[in-house]
């Protein structure tokens, strides 16, 4: 998605050379969210959730089902893993994510799931039968709409999650006390404040040790505990590769001494900034609009630097600050947010009735940091305003 | 002229692309989505961006 922005949006700010965009996934860029909903819930193939070509891009090159392996910056040349060389005037670093999995000594048995590709999610929905018996790790947002997903194609859900309640990090501990009882409603089964000790089964899991000591049964294991940036394949190069890229304002790429790569650039759920919105201190955000929005902003530095443009380098001081956003849907609850609601320490409802429609504020002192509600997209949108 | 289409099949009325076009998207009195189905030429950019943001990816511009 990053990648397929970053083209897009390179051609609108006057780039017309060569550009090639490499990708380890074997399809054309698509719209990750519905991974955990509609493709679960149904056959629904790669050409409901691709992006639209665009005429703009009809000449980028795409090398697809190929891994980016090594970077040299010295050389500014790529390997991938054809062992193809390919030379860069400007490199776009748009990896992201790749899911956390299990520490556990029988990780080989099959039935174990991840969620992050169309493939993950087409291999899953075939185990998701009516009267399976799904356990799911980790209650964030990816693990509780697979619950979700799961609950109502009549699978039994249990969902084995480390905090008090599922997504309490960013949510506070009224919403996602709230959110549980939903869950709960629909029939799913909480363990809180639980980790899996070990898997059982000698060619598939047939069940869960959990640290309490008990088993419960398993015939579809689900581990949503989150996830690894893939900057592996950038070492040797003195990058700040420390939890992400990490990149300036102008979405360059920064090396350990603090010097920047002028022409290497990363953007997505990979790069690490700073966004003045709420402080200085550099942070990789998971959000879906933030592919584009860094994407968009990595090319209008590309474009002025490669078309020698009178703006540049007057661009790289320009400010950048996104709203970070994010949505998830939940049978009929829809939550929508604006701003970085895990930096709150104080969560207020300011609308609403907690048991039907709501809206809340999220504080870290006196600075408004985010806004959720469930529904009430009117009053949650007002909000965003506030962030710019 | 362009022209633009919206699956309302897949629009979960988020809303995001009221801060891209304001003058094609609104959300009306009931939180659901409104759109101008016919732009001036000068508006491809603002939709364009629209189309982008939108989470359920059900905004086209139809060429």
């Amino acid at each position: 998605m990053g990648g397929l922005r970053c083209a897009e949006a390179l051609r609108r700010f006057g780039y017309s050379g060569p550009i090639t965009v490499i990708g380890d996934e074997p399809w054309a860029p698509y719209n990750r969210p519905p991974l955990s909903k509609e493709v679960l819930a149904a056959e629904v193939s790669h050409s409901a959730v691709a992006f639209e070509k665009r005429s703009s891009v009809a000449d980028v090159n795409w090398v697809l089902g190929t891994k980016a392996t090594s970077l040299d910056t010295e050389q500014n040349t790529i390997t991938d893993s054809d062992g193809q060389v390919h030379q860069y005037s400007a490199l776009v670093i748009a990896t992201g994510l790749r899911p956390k999995r299990l520490a556990v000594h029988n990780y080989d048995l099959a039935n174990r799931f991840a969620l992050r590709t169309l493939d993950d999610a087409i291999a899953l929905r075939e185990q998701l039968q009516p009267g399976k018996n799904v356990v799911i790790v980790g209650g964030g947002f990816i693990g509780c709409e697979v619950a979700a997903t799961a609950t109502k194609l009549g699978c039994n859900v249990t969902v084995i999650h480390n905090a008090s309640a599922p997504m309490l990090k960013p949510l506070g501990t009224e919403l996602a006390n709230q959110m549980q009882l939903r869950h709960e409603a629909m029939g799913v089964r909480f363990l809180l404040k639980r980790s899996v000790e070990d898997l059982v089964g000698t060619s598939h899991v047939t069940a869960v040790k959990i640290d309490d000591g008990s088993t419960i049964e398993c015939d579809v294991l689900v581990e949503a505990i989150g996830s690894h940036p893939n900057v592996e394949w950038l070492s040797n190069n003195k990058i700040d590769r420390n939890d992400g890229v990490l990149v300036d304002s102008a979405m360059r790429v920064t090396r350990k001494d603090d010097s920047r790569i002028t022409n290497v650039f990363a953007i997505g759920d990979v790069a690490r900034f700073v966004n003045p919105i709420f402080d200085f201190e550099p942070r990789r955000v998971e959000h879906w609009n933030m592919p584009t929005e860094t994407a968009k902003r990595a090319a209008s530095v590309i474009a002025a630097m490669l078309n020698h443009g009178d703006n540049y380098p007057g661009i790289l001081d320009e400010d950048f600050r996104p709203v970070p956003s994010f949505w998830s849907d939940q049978y009929d609850n829809h939550l929508l947010a604006f701003g970085l609601l895990g930096l709150a320490d104080r969560v207020s409802m300011v609308a609403g009735e907690i048991s039907g429609e709501c809206v809340f504020e999220y504080h870290r002192g006196n600075q408004l940091v985010g806004v959720c509600g469930i529904g009430m997209r009117s009053v949650v949108q007002g909000y965003r305003s506030k962030f710019i | 002229m362009i022209k633009i289409e919206v699956d309302m099949t897949k629009c979960q009325h988020y809303g995001q692309c009221v801060f891209e076009a304001p003058n094609i998207f609104r959300l009306n009195s009931d939180d659901k989505l409104e759109y101008t189905a016919e732009a001036d030429d000068s508006e491809r950019a603002n939709v364009e961006a629209a189309v982008d943001v939108c989470p359920m990816q059900a905004i086209r511009i139809v060429e």
